[in-house]
């Protein structure tokens, strides 16, 4: 068991370069150079190249790639903003905090609305509840983040004036973008607490456990729950991608100070070190999460311990 | 259509898997009415240039600013005074085909690396789903903000940008589905029987993961428009002026206390084809694998 995580925390290692790789590999195929955007176009191209040289940046490619690394994790220097001229660092801090306080109050609420939910609608079958439930799922399904945020905005701010369109000026600010992000990711965790639940009502034990006349509320919660909800937390901790990717959206749509507002206002000024950075670090934000989902998982899973344990094959 | 009994006393309808299946989809009303919606969406978007210029689309008249829906502009008029009718027809020309060729364009590369994963196995296998994880590690949205800042947002661009993000879903797929149908019988009797590798794929992987990969691909387009869409609203889409609802919504949003009507039709626009899509995909699912039907 030990042995499966410090085998699942130093494959983090490898994944976070790699990471750091692609997105460093994709910033490298735009043209221009940090010295032409740092110092400005009315420089002479000796100081442009004089400054590539000083900060490394005619070096060929991997050693420039080990450079970036080693600043990025040993002395977390993310280089300096063409906009600002400022450390990247200290400017993408605070708001990358913002992005991810968005992001797991989103996480909370899609689970907490969609979980509950998927369950009941599972064991009540047909009911009345669980149609209407599945129905504003399946539309949920189909509307962009930015469109419920629309939606929500014109109603809720400017209808009826009950909440800030604008930015977060108290805890008020955050329910719409909140809203926006997790409504579509509880409405995908109550679609598959539902199938789930309802593939396990439909197994041999549960069969069973009725035949020998358990009650129906010990085999719910005895033998369907702790089976079923065990994808669940997998989902769950996917789904906080979803989420990262929606809090950029809603920051963008309700002029919150967060990384995804900052990329894509920086888009424009091609300040690269802004944009790798900001990527990079929602990026790890996941990669984290990942990681300690695999682990809660393969500490409540008994299955995936044997496994583990005798061979290590997939 | 024959009805034959088989030997277990179960009816099956003679014609084939194909209409087997079609005859189980027809019976879905949703799906049934996905398929519509969709055909008349295809047909409006299709034969647009017989009945709305692209002119009107891009062209300012700033005398119709902001003007509500009429005879002659049934959708009314933007911001720029631009007949929204007519962007809305081009705009969706442009996101449809975007989104429906990246699917495609993602099928094709994902089903091939994860076929080669699935197949071949062991190394080959563990160096393609290690370096697929480490792409996963991206959240999706910041990774094709990235490509298309890198490349430059143009047609071309955006479906390159949109195949990295979803590939990756189609090689887990097939990777999967490979793996569980060559431990089959029916693969084991037909390699018992001297098939080799290729005549397998061909005859007995292809054609059993056929309906998985259809399934996903249907639900995949209807998650790609609204992708294209989103990132259009994020100034990431096609270049100006082609119009694109994601880029209709970002503007209509400035003029939301003055013209509500400018984000209606837009928003309308993607949920309905996103919707109609997924009405398609869940049939198709229950069509062909009616055991998952709850």
């Amino acid at each position: 068991m030990h042995k499966y995580i410090a085998k699942r925390i130093l494959f983090l290692i490898p994944t976070i370069i790699g990471v750091t790789l692609i997105i460093y590999l994709v910033m490298n195929i735009t043209p221009g150079d940090p010295g032409r955007s740092i110092l400005g176009s009315g420089v002479s191209q000796a100081d442009v190249d004089a400054y590539n040289h000083l900060i490394g940046y005619d070096l060929p490619f991997f050693q420039k790639f080990l450079n970036y690394l080693k600043d990025v994790f040993l002395h977390l220097d993310f280089g300096i903003s063409y906009v600002t001229k400022q450390p990247v660092f200290h400017e993408i801090w605070p708001r990358y905090i913002m992005t991810l306080k968005l992001a797991f109050i989103g996480m909370v609420l899609s689970t907490v609305i969609g979980i509950p939910l998927g369950m009941y609608a599972a064991v009540k079958q047909y009911s009345p509840m669980d149609t209407a439930a599945s129905i504003i799922s399946f539309l949920l399904a189909a509307i962009p983040t930015f469109v419920l945020g629309l939606v929500l905005l014109f109603f809720f701010a400017l209808k009826l004036k009950w909440l800030p369109s604008y930015g977060i000026p108290d805890w008020s600010g955050y329910i719409m973008p909140a809203l926006a992000i997790s409504l579509p990711i509880a409405a995908q965790n109550f679609r598959f607490t539902k199938s789930s639940m309802l593939d396990a009502i439909r197994q041999d034990y549960v069969r069973t456990a009725r035949a020998k006349g358990a009650t129906e509320q010990l085999v719910i919660w005895k033998h369907v729950l702790k089976n079923a909800l065990l994808p669940v937390i997998t989902q769950v901790g996917m789904s906080l991608g979803l989420l990262l990717c929606g809090a950029v959206v809603a920051e963008q749509l309700f002029s919150i100070q967060g990384i995804g507002s900052l990329i894509v206002e920086r888009i424009t000024y091609k300040d690269e070190p802004v944009i790798i950075a900001g990527t990079i670090l929602i990026s790890i934000c996941f990669t984290v999460v990942m990681l300690v989902v695999d682990v809660i998982y393969a500490m409540i899973d008994p299955r995936i311990r044997a496994k583990y344990t005798k061979t290590s094959k997939r | 259509m024959a009805t034959k009994k088989s030997p277990s006393g179960a009816s099956y309808v003679g014609g084939g898997k194909w209409k087997e299946i079609w005859r189980r989809f027809k019976k879905n009303r949703g799906a049934v009415i996905g398929l519509i919606m969709l055909a008349v969406l295809a047909a409006v978007l299709l034969g647009a240039p017989l009945f709305v210029f692209y002119e009107e689309a891009i062209t300012q008249n700033m005398e119709f600013m902001l003007e509500k829906p009429s005879a002659a502009h049934i959708f009314g008029n933007d911001g720029y005074g631009r007949d929204i009718f007519a962007r809305i027809i081009y705009g969706g020309r442009v996101s449809v085909a975007i989104a429906i060729l990246a699917t495609i364009c993602s099928c094709l590369v994902g089903s091939f690396l994860g076929a080669i994963a699935g197949y071949f196995g062991g190394v080959v296998d563990s160096v393609i789903m290690r370096s697929l994880d480490i792409f996963m590690s991206v959240p999706d949205i910041l990774f094709t903000m990235a490509v298309v800042y890198a490349l430059g947002a143009n047609f071309v661009n955006l479906i390159v940008a949109l195949t990295l993000a979803y590939f990756t879903n189609y090689v887990r797929l097939v990777r999967s589905e490979v793996l569980t149908l060559s431990e089959q019988d029916y693969v084991e009797a037909s390699r018992a029987g001297g098939a080799g590798g290729l005549r397998i794929i061909l005859s007995h992987i292809i054609p059993n993961a056929i309906g998985v990969i259809i399934v996903n691909t249907t639900l995949n387009i209807a998650k790609i428009i609204i992708y294209e869409s989103t990132l259009s609203f994020l100034g990431l889409g096609m270049p100006a002026p082609q119009p694109e609802w994601g880029q209709m919504l970002s503007e209509a949003r400035e003029f939301m206390r003055k013209a509500p009507h400018l984000m209606f039709f837009p928003a309308l626009s993607i949920v309905i084809t996103a919707c109609s899509v997924n009405l398609i995909g869940d049939g198709l699912r229950d069509a062909l694998d009616p055991h998952l039907k709850s």
